[in-house]
């Protein structure tokens, strides 16, 4: 079937099987491939992108189900060579040890403080309850998140 | 991990969704935000044939008051329950409920319908809305009919929904001002609950509901009886799991669940005021 979406800004019209999950999609018919597979059962948050603005976990979301919407993927936050502003706040905080959460981490952040622009530590702690770092790095990405919050950068 | 094939097939309103329904029989499973199909599918533990994907039927999203009841509709996402004031200020317990199911992500996409026809006795909504007295307005072939949150579930993922049959709203009394707890035992956040215990007060009775201590969402019937008794709220709690048959599994045994269930509710019958 055709599934019609918008990615990163961009209008795709991909051919794929009926059962194929979003990440599939992006990763394998699109190579954006900055959404990493984790846990592969909606528990680990690495596959995380936004959906019309709103992070959802795009290893338990069908391709078919979001035809004509729009999907943001890590790759798609930067704005040329200008870093999004949680980009930045991760790289000023070193909120990544090996980086393999980072992406899905980061688009979550970007959901959470769309949805509460200055959120408290406890807020960003429980607001990324969905995304595990095996790294032990909550602390650092805790910062990151509220480094960017605070950013006065506009975006 | 990918889903055994099927066909998928969207149905943007109630009525396209029970055409499906008639099309494909049994064969069809209705998809909602898919938090809890998907993985099954992923994991070949369902198999559907054709999928009928009521994601985005419109007409089935919103909530609204009735008069005295909430009127919720079953494609409604947990996100929007949270959010919704005339939720938080008529059935409190149900945004707080709502606002514990899975993660920030699982909640933009999950629904309350999906959860109530998935029938997983672990899940937030069916307990919540258990001890609100819900009910559930269900359309088929032959129109509508309204069950109520007792009768629904029948055991562990089964309901009485009829194959053709597609629940359409969620309707819940209004527990304006009223007292509620919940108390959900989980060993990682975004578990389903090991145990979980509603209380609602409504109109000097008291409801309490469990989620996990069977193979269907439970009301605590003896403890609701000897609080209506006289009890008090600790001396009710130790019956919370009169008659229950909890299951046990990798994150506790039948008896740790039964002691769960008795400590839960007496802490949510002190958060609803009851001591």
């Amino acid at each position: 079937m055709n599934v019609t979406l918008t990615v990163n800004g961009v209008s795709h019209t991909v051919d794929v099987e009926d059962r194929t999950l979003l990440v599939h999609l992006l990763r394998d018919h699109l190579g954006l491939t900055a959404t990493n597979i984790g846990c592969d059962t909606t528990s680990c948050g690495a596959c995380t992108v936004l959906l019309d603005g709103e992070s959802v976990k795009s290893c338990t979301v069908l391709a078919a189900s979001v035809d004509g919407q729009s999907v943001t993927t890590l790759e798609g936050l930067a704005d040329g060579e200008r870093w999004h502003r949680v980009q930045e706040g991760f790289r000023a905080k070193h909120g990544l040890q090996c980086g393999f959460c980072t992406p899905g981490m980061v688009m979550a952040a970007v959901s959470l403080l769309a949805e509460n622009p200055s959120p408290t530590a406890a807020q960003v702690r429980e607001g990324l309850e969905g995304n595990l770092c095996r790294c032990t790095g909550y602390h650092n990405i805790v910062a990151a998140v509220l480094e960017a919050a605070e950013g006065s950068v506009a975006r | 991990m990918i889903p055994a094939p099927f066909d998928y097939v969207r149905a943007d309103s109630a009525d396209a969704a029970l055409a499906a329904l008639r099309e494909h029989g049994d064969d069809a499973k209705l998809l909602a935000g898919g938090q809890s199909l998907l993985p099954l599918m992923k994991l070949r533990l369902a198999t559907p044939g054709v999928v009928v994907d009521v994601s985005r039927a419109a007409d089935l999203a919103y909530v609204r008051e009735d008069g005295d009841v909430l009127a919720i509709g079953a494609l409604t996402r947990h996100c929007d329950i949270v959010s919704a004031e005339v939720v938080t200020a008529h059935a409190p317990l149900l945004a707080h409920a709502a606002s514990g199911v899975g993660d920030r992500q699982v909640r933009h996409r999950g629904t309350i319908g999906g959860s109530v026809a998935h029938a997983d006795p672990s899940a937030d909504l069916p307990t919540a809305l258990l001890a609100l007295d819900a009910s559930y307005v269900v359309r088929g072939p032959a129109g509508e009919r309204t069950i109520t949150a007792t009768e629904f579930a029948t055991g562990f993922l089964e309901t009485v929904l009829a194959p053709d049959e597609l629940l359409i709203e969620i309707r819940v009394p209004k527990a304006t001002g009223e007292a509620w707890g919940y108390q959900k035992f989980t060993r990682r956040a975004i578990d389903w609950a090991t145990v979980a215990v509603a209380v609602q007060a409504r109109g000097g009775g008291t409801a309490i509901s469990l989620g996990n201590m069977g193979s269907t969402v439970l009301r605590a019937a003896s403890a609701e009886a000897a609080l209506a008794g006289g009890a008090s709220a600790a001396d009710a709690a130790q019956h919370a799991d009169d008659g229950t048959e909890p299951a046990a599994d990798v994150t506790a045994s039948a008896d740790y669940r039964r002691h769960l269930a008795r400590v839960l509710t007496k802490r949510a019958l002190a958060a609803a005021g009851r001591s």
